[in-house]
């Protein structure tokens, strides 16, 4: 099955090719499955979000610049910012975290494609039905306006009638059901779908970033779902879960959503991580250093990530003691996490670095995420939370964890991975510029917020009285954002012109190691004509010039080499699910049974029924001939990869 | 604890540059990189101090906290605040009910006196918080929670509602005003006396105005006929310096311009407008302001 790659190999690539090749044409574009195009599309999907919440944020710099301002009322602002978080949180972070790993865990571990496709078809769907709905449902005059957190008795309906509130909670259900299907198959593929010899410790830091995340993403989204399905229970029916009138509990919704909260941060700022790693590693010219360490922080994060949810609840009034140790468990959280940015150094420190753009953003990164990661440690502390606690101090905390723990690492991925995914390098000269302005821009708009903050001004005012003197900062912070707002316009002007100019990107521009540059730049439909196999952490520096590569695989059929979680040792043979309409007409059924369901109960009888059809369309039986899911026999006794180098190594 | 945080800060963000360059400088130079060993040290030591410096943040936050939620004294005022979309409700205890004061917007408190605070909401979720006395207590329907302040010098401080409760969140602020103990009985005895009878003339009819319009149904004035519950006590309303929990200062004319419109003024607040005549309007302003 795995042969050295010196050897005559009697593949027919164009026949592989066209195997894995999507239907063309606007009908095929909705029966789309390869992980490729799925993830393009999360990924351009996601950043227009970004760029519309982008634009929310402007109307409220533009409302807040001056004291007693009136150009947006309270009803409007109060969608607006209700938007905003809503869209950022999960239209924008979530999804294009996921888009990166729907596109990279695949070539990174050496995949023909994703593990289970069609799943992740359904979830781009979902996600692109649900972002459409809040956005119809705003400029309807409808958008959501009782805060991201949407916190009962407020959200009742004895306090809001209209149908924002609910608008706010099917939205939820639409992002996590599609961030839940993502997560399986984002944990699958790296789990089962790895290249021949790439054992547990030689996992690039960012697939094991994307498979932390995921977990998580397992863990806390289900926790929001039944705190935002009780809502639309409470408000639908009647069933007085957070209804204070009727003995239900404010507080409870707090708990619930804020577990899920808290770890909602981790789960966008962990693959930011992922990515600071891979670009530092690829930059320096050396392996990461304290890779085992680096992991292990994550993986320590992301369990803890869920024992400090109560530290959003400071100011509620639970006892003392209670409160002291999640102080600590907040406080802890830091060692992992500085753990990880001493590794970091470490490895700049004594690599062969290159400042190239992707390590511009990587440089941003440090200083505003240092500084956001430190004023967290701040929050922690009760009698200091209690003071700033709903103060715009923490609208500059969390922007400086969230902007420069992710934001600032995804742009750097955008400008690393732009030559993988298109073929064409982007201009490193406009780069600085985009660089230079969303730096400068962003500190503009968000460091004056900590003194606003200190100085008493509460979140989600949507005015202020010119007598608190809080008119200058403010106009500055707007003036950031003009910044920002023309750093973004470069970035797409850029990455636009970019397709169309002839810079043509080579298959590993920056001579990174890891195995998505072992293959061209666009990807061929198979992702790698030929499968490689690994030697090494960073295969494409440590592999040597006779490394096999997997033979022996169908190039009629999708045919896809399943490994062993541990050792990744070759398993079975998997023949993949071929393009396919049903999730995408499963996804408009589901689509109509949530909306339908927040207008009257009946329309989760009814619209279940759609939904029904499509799922009995989609997992309708198949014959051995037309492809679907079917298992080789088992051959567990397939050579190892050639006499590879013993598992380990240092860190 | 901002100092330590920010020297973390420079401390960090040094060795990154520090790095940075020898990295770029060995990119170019080709110079051999520093030996694992050394490099495993640095991160250790590193992240030891990390450990060592979190923990005595820890041990300051923990102390501190202690130290500002258990200041109990036996000689404290009680106080209940209940939280109302978009204003605050004030009552001071008392164990004679008809020494007991209710009023709204404006806290006075005695100063270099420990003041306990019972806070509760009756509809959603508010936050008290008065920045320069204590942090934030959040007022939540069908919890009544304690906390104290006491300030060390007399002033007006300004509070403000800290968690997000609606249209008009942003206007939903109190005055506390600390004065010496004198000055605060003082004042609770004000407070205590029923609002004013006004001689039968132009006064009188704007009290007639206020009783026989739908003012009544919702506001109250002690020793009248008015004794509605769900908008703020006006029996001492012309002594209060703000109109609107903070919306506007109070002086005749906005109070006049608030009566015929509050929408206009504070959008999306639970009093309706009113199209009183002029000489109604004066009448009843008139009568408002000597309400003190």
């Amino acid at each position: 099955m795995i042969e050295r790659r010196d050897r005559p190999i009697g593949e027919d690539l164009q026949q592989l090719e066209q195997t894995w090749a999507d239907p063309q044409g606007l009908a095929g574009w909705f029966t789309h499955v390869d992980h490729k195009s799925i993830g393009r599309r999360y990924l351009v999907t996601a950043f227009a979000f970004f760029v519309m919440g982008g634009v929310l944020a402007a109307l409220m710099r533009l409302q807040l610049s001056r004291p007693d301002n009136t150009i947006l009322g309270p009803d409007l602002y109060n969608q607006i910012f209700t938007t905003h978080g809503t869209t950022m949180m999960f239209l924008f972070a979530v999804p294009v975290m996921q888009g990166l790993g729907i596109y990279f865990v695949p070539l990174m571990v050496g995949a023909r494609g994703i593990a289970f496709p069609r799943l992740v078809a359904f979830s781009y769907w979902m996600l692109l039905f649900g972002g459409i709905f809040l956005y119809v449902s705003f400029l309807a005059g409808a958008g959501p306006d009782v805060g991201w957190f949407s916190y009962p008795p407020l959200a009742e309906s004895l306090y809001t009638p209209s149908r924002r509130a609910d608008v706010w909670a099917q939205l939820i259900t639409f992002t996590e059901v599609a961030s839940l299907a993502v997560a399986v198959s984002l944990i699958t593929t790296a789990l089962k779908l790895r290249a021949p010899g790439m054992t547990l410790n030689r996992i690039p830091i960012f697939v094991w970033a994307q498979v932390v995340t995921s977990f998580m993403v397992l863990f806390a989204m289900p926790a929001v779902m039944l705190a935002s399905t009780s809502l639309i229970l409470d408000r639908l029916v009647g069933t007085h879960f957070f209804d204070v009138e009727h003995a239900g509990d404010a507080l409870l919704w707090q708990h619930l959503f804020w577990f899920f909260g808290h770890p909602e941060v981790y789960i966008i700022f962990i693959p930011g991580t992922g990515l600071v790693s891979t670009i530092v590693t690829a930059f320096s010219q050396r392996r990461m250093f304290g890779y085992l360490a680096a992991v292990l922080s994550l993986v320590s994060t992301a369990f803890m990530g869920f024992g400090l949810w109560v530290h959003h609840m400071f100011a509620t009034g639970l006892p003392q003691l209670g409160e002291s140790f999640f102080t600590a468990a907040s406080i802890i959280i830091a060692i992992p996490t500085g753990t990880q940015i001493f590794c970091w150094i470490a490895t700049l420190w004594s690599g062969r670095l290159m400042v190239k753009t992707p390590m511009l953003w990587i440089l941003g990164f440090f200083a505003i995420f240092i500084a956001g990661g430190l004023t967290g440690v701040m929050l922690a502390a009760v009698p200091l939370n209690t003071q700033v606690h709903d103060t715009f101090f923490v609208v500059a905390h969390f922007h400086y964890v969230l902007i420069g723990g992710a934001v600032f690492p995804l742009f750097a991925a955008f400008y690393y991975w732009y030559p993988k995914i298109t073929g064409r390098l982007l201009s490193e000269r406009l780069g600085v510029w985009v660089f230079g302005l969303l730096f400068v821009g962003f500190n503009l708009t968000f460091f004056p917020m900590h003194i606003l903050g200190l100085h008493g001004m509460p979140r989600r005012v949507y005015t202020y009285p010119a007598a608190m003197g809080w008119g200058a900062l403010n106009l500055l912070a707007s003036v950031g954002a003009i910044f920002m707002a023309c750093a973004v316009a470069i970035f797409i002007i850029d990455s636009i012109r970019a397709l169309a100019a002839n810079r043509v990107a080579a298959p590993n521009p920056w001579n990174a190691g890891t195995l998505e540059w072992a293959t061209s730049s666009p990807p061929p439909h198979s992702n790698f004509l030929h499968l490689p196999t690994v030697s090494g952490r960073e295969p494409l520096w440590e592999n040597p010039p006779e490394q096999p590569v997997v033979v022996g695989l169908r190039t009629d059929a999708r045919d896809v080499l399943v490994t062993h979680v541990l050792d990744a040792e070759p398993d079975h043979r998997l023949l993949f699910p071929a393009p396919s309409i049903w999730p995408f007409l499963t996804a408009i059924a589901a689509t109509v049974l949530f909306i339908w369901s927040i207008f009257t109960p009946w329309g989760v009888i009814y619209g279940a029924v759609p939904v029904f059809v499509t799922m009995v369309g989609w997992f309708w039986p198949k014959s051995a001939q037309e492809g679907g899911t079917r298992l080789w026999p088992l051959q567990r006794s397939l050579p190892r990869p050639n006499e590879a180098p013993a598992a380990g190594g240092a860190i | 604890m901002l100092w330590v945080v920010a020297i973390v800060f420079v401390a960090t963000l040094a060795c990154i540059a520090v790095g940075v360059i020898r990295g770029s400088r060995r990119g170019s130079s080709g110079a051999p990189p520093p030996s694992q060993r050394v490099l495993t040290r640095s991160v250790a030591v590193a992240v030891a101090l990390t450990v060592a410096t979190l923990f005595g943040l820890l041990v300051a936050s923990v102390s501190t906290g202690r130290t500002i939620a258990s200041l109990h004294a036996a000689s404290a005022v009680t106080i209940t605040v209940t939280g109302h979309q978009w204003w605050w409700e004030i009552q001071y205890e008392d164990s004679t009910p008809s020494r007991r004061v209710l009023t709204a917007n404006e806290l006075h408190i005695p100063v270099n006196r420990p003041v306990v605070l019972k806070v509760t909401s009756r509809d959603v979720i508010h936050s008290f918080w008065v920045p320069n006395l204590q942090g934030k207590r959040d007022l939540i329907p069908g919890y009544t929670t304690a906390i104290w302040l006491q300030a060390d010098r007399t002033g007006v401080f300004r509070g403000q509602c800290a968690e997000f409760c609606g249209l008009q969140h942003a206007h939903m602020a109190l005055d506390v005003v600390a004065e010496t103990d004198r000055d605060f009985e003082g004042w609770l005895d004000a407070m205590r006396q029923p609002g004013r009878d006004p001689p039968p003339n132009a006064i009188g009819h704007g009290r007639e105005v206020f009783m026989h319009t739908r003012c009544a149904s919702c506001h109250a004035i002690r020793g009248t006929d008015a004794a509605g519950q769900i908008a703020p006590d006006l029996t001492h309303i012309a002594s209060r310096s703000t109109l609107g929990a903070g919306t506007l200062p109070n002086t005749p004319e906005n109070l006049s311009a608030w009566i015929r419109d509050p929408q206009r003024l504070k959008p999306g607040n639970q009093m309706p407008p009113n199209a009183l005549t002029d000489d109604d309007l004066q009448a009843l302003v008139t009568y408002l302001e000597t309400l003190r």
